[in-house]
């Protein structure tokens, strides 16, 4: 295959940025999107120029490190794929791809496609943890869980806070985020105990990180790779209406 | 206790709260609305009379002013606090997606406050005495508008818009309210959906009606 990639270049935080097109051949479409930027990397190495700069670690789809801005897309067109998940064959032979960061006041750009996303760091040190004695773990049976419930609560941990629902949102919200992150403990007995102080800790926090509000629009949900769904906003905002 | 208050889900929940309220009022309005087609101006013209002056009304009428303003107020900083979230745009436009009646909330409610604006001084601002004309006689005051065609044509532009922003608002509130699950969720959209038609045809066929067969 060959593309034409239009690609946001940006020294550092400090500096401006602008975009900067390449024209990349012998793209194969069993590479991943992040196999196809390695193979412009090494091409730009080998002449000697800067490699674009992008997050990435396991590239299996669970750590949430890489996240771009795919064609108007956050993490690529194809629904509930990270942008290492996402393989070159879902593009044709001629594409231009447009590739930029994550946009967000509280996502400021490091170096070209990578952004600070440390604001969800502060948001989950905020609340989202239990509390626990360390030692030797409890007995399994001594707290029972129901498995429905257990199950909602998994189904709100497999976040991999990529941050793809504020790249997505027109008000930059990181409320599926924070909404997932609550979810995962108030579904459970042993997150009950601390939820009210939790949900209020972490909705503080998410205010104070510079993250825009809620309008209901779906974008997160639509774009989200583990297709974490809305209910978890109204959860969040019920468990915060509780909390007072 | 501040960061509560002002709060982005408070102030949401303060919005939604508002927000449910008017949509209450609105087939109360509709209902007196629809006395303008009968020929005897009495049944219209009493009601309207009934809205003004009875205790219980003007109780709610002062709610109802207080429950435009703040979900007026509310919804434009909420707006502009959100655009400041994004300083730097994308150069490719966001293709999420999203249904355009969410994404375009503010115009078409900037779109109702305009008409709302227009009404009061048309009908409101007369009860209360700031515009001159006569309180008692608001089938005649709201015949003589329906019959410019220029006015009829913005009801109808401002309704259809309406129509677009309760078809949001409603499942929104519900939203911001926590009341989404997956049985009641979808129940809810089918309700707004009908409300966002029914309610906003049946404001814009009462000028039709006086066109046509009055």
């Amino acid at each position: 295959m060959k593309l034409k990639l239009k690609i946001w270049r940006q020294k550092n935080a400090k500096t401006k940025g602008s975009f900067v097109s390449y024209d990349l051949d012998n793209v194969s479409p069993d590479m991943s999107f992040l196999e196809m930027l390695d193979a412009l990397n090494k091409r730009l190495v080998e002449a000697g120029k800067e490699p674009v700069a992008f997050d990435h670690d396991c590239r299996e789809g669970i750590c949430g490190s890489c996240g771009m801005f795919i064609n108007g897309y956050p993490h690529g067109p194809v629904p509930g794929l990270t942008t290492c998940h996402l393989a070159m064959r879902y593009f044709n032979d001629g594409d231009s791809i447009t590739i930029e960061p994550w946009r967000a006041k509280a996502f400021p750009v490091i170096k070209d496609l990578i952004v600070d996303r440390s604001a969800f760091d502060r948001i989950q040190v905020a609340g989202g943890f239990i509390s626990v004695t360390a030692g030797a773990a409890a007995e399994a049976n001594s707290v029972l869980v129901n498995k429905h419930q257990s199950d909602m609560a998994f189904d709100s941990a497999i976040c991999i806070g990529c941050g793809a629902c504020v790249a997505a949102c027109k008000n930059a919200s990181a409320m599926l985020f924070v909404s997932a992150k609550v979810s995962q403990y108030a579904l459970l007995p042993q997150g009950r105990i601390e939820a009210k102080t939790r949900v209020r800790a972490m909705i503080a926090e998410m205010d104070r990180q510079g993250f825009g509000s809620c309008s209901n629009t779906g974008a997160c949900e639509a774009q989200c790779p583990k297709q974490i769904k809305l209910t978890n906003i109204a959860r969040l905002n019920r468990e915060y209406y509780k909390a007072f | 206790m501040n960061k509560i208050l002002f709060s982005a889900v408070s102030k949401k929940f303060v919005m939604a709260l508002a927000g449910l309220f008017l949509l209450l009022f609105l087939p109360v309005h509709l209902g007196i609305n629809l006395m303008l087609l009968k020929e005897d101006p009495e049944p219209f013209n009493n009601a309207a009379h009934f809205m003004a002056t009875f205790p219980l009304v003007k109780v709610v009428e002062i709610v109802l002013m207080l429950a435009i303003l703040v979900h007026v107020i509310y919804g434009i900083t909420l707006q502009i606090i959100n655009w400041l979230k994004r300083p730097v745009g994308y150069a490719v436009r966001n293709k999420s997606e999203t249904s355009a009646f969410s994404r375009f909330m503010i115009w078409t409610g900037g779109a109702v406050l305009i008409f709302l604006i227009i009404h009061f001084f048309n009908f409101y601002f007369i009860k209360l005495g700031l515009v001159e004309g006569d309180p008692e006689n608001f089938y005649s005051l709201a015949w003589q508008l329906f019959n410019i065609p220029g006015y009829v044509i913005l009801y109808w532009i401002c309704f259809a818009l309406l129509g677009f922003h309760l078809f949001h608002a409603l499942q929104s509130a519900f939203q911001t309210l926590g009341l989404n699950n997956d049985f009641w969720t979808p129940v809810i959209k089918g309700l707004s959906l009908i409300y966002a038609i029914v309610v906003p045809i049946g404001f814009a066929v009462i000028p039709l009606v006086i066109w046509l067969f009055k």
